[in-house]
């Protein structure tokens, strides 16, 4: 009967990780279907950056409550999962608590720790699950969550909570055996949550106790594979894909924009043109701006499946808190959602031939783009690095510079530039007039 | 006053201290030319040589560049490169956070590389000198002020002080708003949108801006930004308190406290 369980345990958990590290390989290659880009300088400070926000959540405080609860889920879901190696190898070896032995008295303190954690856990999701479903906090009701992202953070929070009592109740079962000399139940001392709940089980006998603390471990360890595999599926992919995002996070001032090395240079020689006989010809039409999420950096796609949708970009839009379609999370959420469409044309064809859809217009629509006034909010809330502005401004530039679509308006703006050299259709020659005024 | 081009100075041979880049809406928008007076008033005031390009000096292509036409942002931005090397220019004032965070952050890739300034913190390097002097008392004293971050200062180049210290020089009252500093509130003109319409919403940026100004109770708003003024003046006349809450740059609220 135990070789059974071990062999079956060993299958489950090989088919676990290889499903796993599959999908895993699948939303590598989509990320690298983003142009190239070089963020490997600083290496001291992109550390820091992990260590602060990654590690650290430095940004979720500045919510100082909600930071808290999010750091008891974070640290208890990382924590608990120390006492997973224990069960993984209790499953493939078919030991009970291997651990408790040589930890020896160690051993309840930890347990005692995860159990504490397991409680925190636990409250935190339950508080979490009220702020989105009962107290409807203003960005979780936005339209850019219905449907499938607004279910998606639920799942996940009940399924936390389900994996912690299975994981008490297996515990205080354990320890009622462990009263009774159950053999098999090693005596590992006063587990100290578990340790009060052992009233609750009392009544029950021995076979009972059994199949119930048998039936919450596979339950847990179940539930724990089935989540590691429902995680690329899920924007709480957050959990892992927020350590490479701090890294490759951008240390340049947020007012920066991503410079143009073709069209610099392209203006260089007409406005130079002495220059162009030594320069080597060019290959192909360079393309500007971003159509489809081709066009993006990796980095912008290492961001959409960084992103959790949590909302505080978009809670921060001046357009979005003034009733405009623009909606940064909505824009991370896009690219994301092309990047895997993209991907199931790959999975099965293993090229990718034009599907005539965009994330231009077909995801994102020029309106949206319209209404961004590039404050920088967004990329100032975001917790894990993420920068829609980035995505809005190459999605601008495709707009303008490959379809010379503008307002009237902006086109009038360009144009009052390059011929009067200011916005407005003011004469040159009164540049100064307000320096002469002053002499009097 | 006489305010002397950067071509004046080459001419006799001199170099000023510093150059003050006026900007497009310095230049030419008539409430932000009373800021542009100011600050020039102020910089005469503390015996800073400082010069203007004059009708040599033209956009710097930030709203065509955040619109996304970059060819348009490259071809002013080299001629103003060209135009500034060659003048030798080695340090820039501008009273723009536009301005002044292309200048710092996206010039020097094309070549363009100056030790830049906004004018708040230039005035707060001034009154720690002690080479402007504010009079005791005054026009504000003991009036309720709230400063607006403007998001190319703040956010995108992290000055949130520098502006907040000089008022703190005034006899005032600071008051801030909820969204401030790093959280602040957009006014609205932003990635070009100042050259267009706002887009269909339920309320204008800068009207929700304007009532979370006027709801401080503040009778003057700090801006640091000619294009915030404009936008937060409308947004205190949709409020219709455009009689009893002033919209003031930081360097007119300086011109007006100077002392002798």
């Amino acid at each position: 009967m135990h070789l059974v369980q071990q062999l079956l345990f060993v299958i489950v958990l090989a088919a676990a990780v290889y499903l796993f590290a599959r999908k895993v390989r699948e939303i590598r290659r989509n990320i690298l279907l983003g142009r190239d880009v070089a963020l490997n300088d600083n290496p001291g400070e992109r550390w820091r950056n992990v260590l602060l926000l990654a590690f650290g959540q430095k940004k979720m405080f500045r919510n100082p409550l909600v930071a808290v609860l999010h750091f008891f889920v974070y640290a208890g879901f990382i924590i608990i999962n120390a006492e997973i190696l224990e069960i993984i190898l209790d499953g493939a070896i078919g030991t009970h608590r291997l651990f408790a032995s040589p930890l020896g008295s160690l051993y309840p303190v930890l347990i005692g720790c995860f159990e504490i954690l397991a409680v925190l856990v636990l409250s935190g999701c339950a508080i979490f699950l009220i702020r989105r479903n009962i107290l409807k906090l203003q960005r979780f009701i936005g339209h850019d969550l219905d449907g499938w992202p607004r279910s998606d953070a639920n799942y996940i929070l009940i399924t936390e909570i389900v994996l912690m009592v299975l994981f008490l109740t297996m515990n205080t079962a354990d320890q009622v055996l462990q009263s009774r000399g159950s053999e098999h139940y090693i005596a590992t001392g006063n587990f100290w949550i578990s340790g009060l709940l052992t009233p609750l089980l009392n009544g029950l006998s021995d076979s009972s106790l059994m199949a119930l603390e048998r039936g919450c471990w596979w339950l847990h360890i179940l539930g724990v594979l089935a989540f590691l595999n429902y995680l690329p599926f899920s924007k709480h992919l957050h959990i892992i894909l927020a350590f490479p995002n701090a890294y490759y996070a951008d240390l340049r001032p947020k007012g920066k924009m991503e410079n143009m090395p073709a069209v610099q240079k392209e203006v260089q020689l007409m406005l130079q043109p002495e220059l162009a006989a030594s320069e080597p010809p060019a290959e192909g039409i360079p393309k500007f701006g971003a159509k489809d999420v081709q066009d993006l950096t990796w980095k912008n796609l290492l961001e959409a499946y960084s992103c959790t949708a949590c909302g505080r970009c978009t809670a921060a839009c001046p357009a979005n808190i003034t009733g405009k379609k623009l909606s940064p999370r909505k824009i991370m959420m896009d690219t994301r959602d092309r990047a895997e469409e993209i991907g199931r044309v790959l999975n099965k064809q293993g090229t990718f031939q034009e599907d005539g859809k965009a994330l231009l217009r077909d995801y994102i629509s020029e309106e949206e783009l319209r209404a961004c006034t590039t404050c920088n909010a967004c990329v100032q809330e975001c917790p894990v690095s993420i920068n829609p502005l980035h995505i809005i401004l190459q999605l601008r530039r495709h707009l303008v510079m490959e379809e010379s679509s503008a307002p009237a308006e902006w086109n009038m703006m360009f144009g009052n530039i390059e011929n009067n050299m200011a916005p407005w259709k003011f004469s040159p020659d009164d540049r100064d007039k307000w320096a002469v005024e002053m002499q009097g | 006053m006489t305010i002397k081009t950067m071509a004046e100075y080459a001419a006799s041979g001199e170099t000023p201290e510093v150059l003050f880049w006026v900007g497009c809406a310095g230049s030419f928008d008539q409430r932000a030319q009373k800021i542009t007076k100011a600050f020039a008033t102020i910089l005469d005031k503390a015996g800073i040589r400082f010069a203007i390009l004059g009708k040599e000096e033209s956009c710097t292509g930030d709203p065509a560049r955040r619109a996304g036409n970059e060819f348009i942002f490259q071809m002013m931005a080299q001629n103003n490169i060209q135009v500034l090397n060659g003048y030798g220019v080695k340090k820039i004032v501008t009273a723009c956070p536009h301005c002044f965070n292309i200048f710092k952050n996206e010039y020097p890739e094309l070549g363009g590389n100056y030790e830049v300034l906004h004018h708040t913190s230039f005035l707060q390097q001034l009154i720690d000198e002690g080479k402007i002097k504010m009079t005791e008392g005054g026009t504000f004293k003991g009036r309720r002020i709230t400063y607006h971050d403007s998001c190319y200062l703040g956010r995108a180049n992290n000055i949130y002080e520098a502006p907040r210290k000089v008022l703190e020089a005034l006899d005032a009252e600071l008051v801030e708003m909820k969204r401030c500093r790093s959280k602040g509130l957009c006014c609205g003109a932003g990635g070009a949108q100042m050259f267009k319409e706002e887009e269909k919403g339920t309320t204008r940026v800068n009207f929700e801006r304007g009532r979370e100004a006027v709801d401080t109770g503040a009778t003057v708003i700090a801006s640091n930004c000619p294009f915030c003024m404009t936008m937060l003046t409308d947004g205190v006349k949709e409020q219709g308190k455009e009689d009893s809450v002033q919209v003031l740059d930081i360097a007119e609220i300086v011109a007006k406290q100077l002392g002798d």
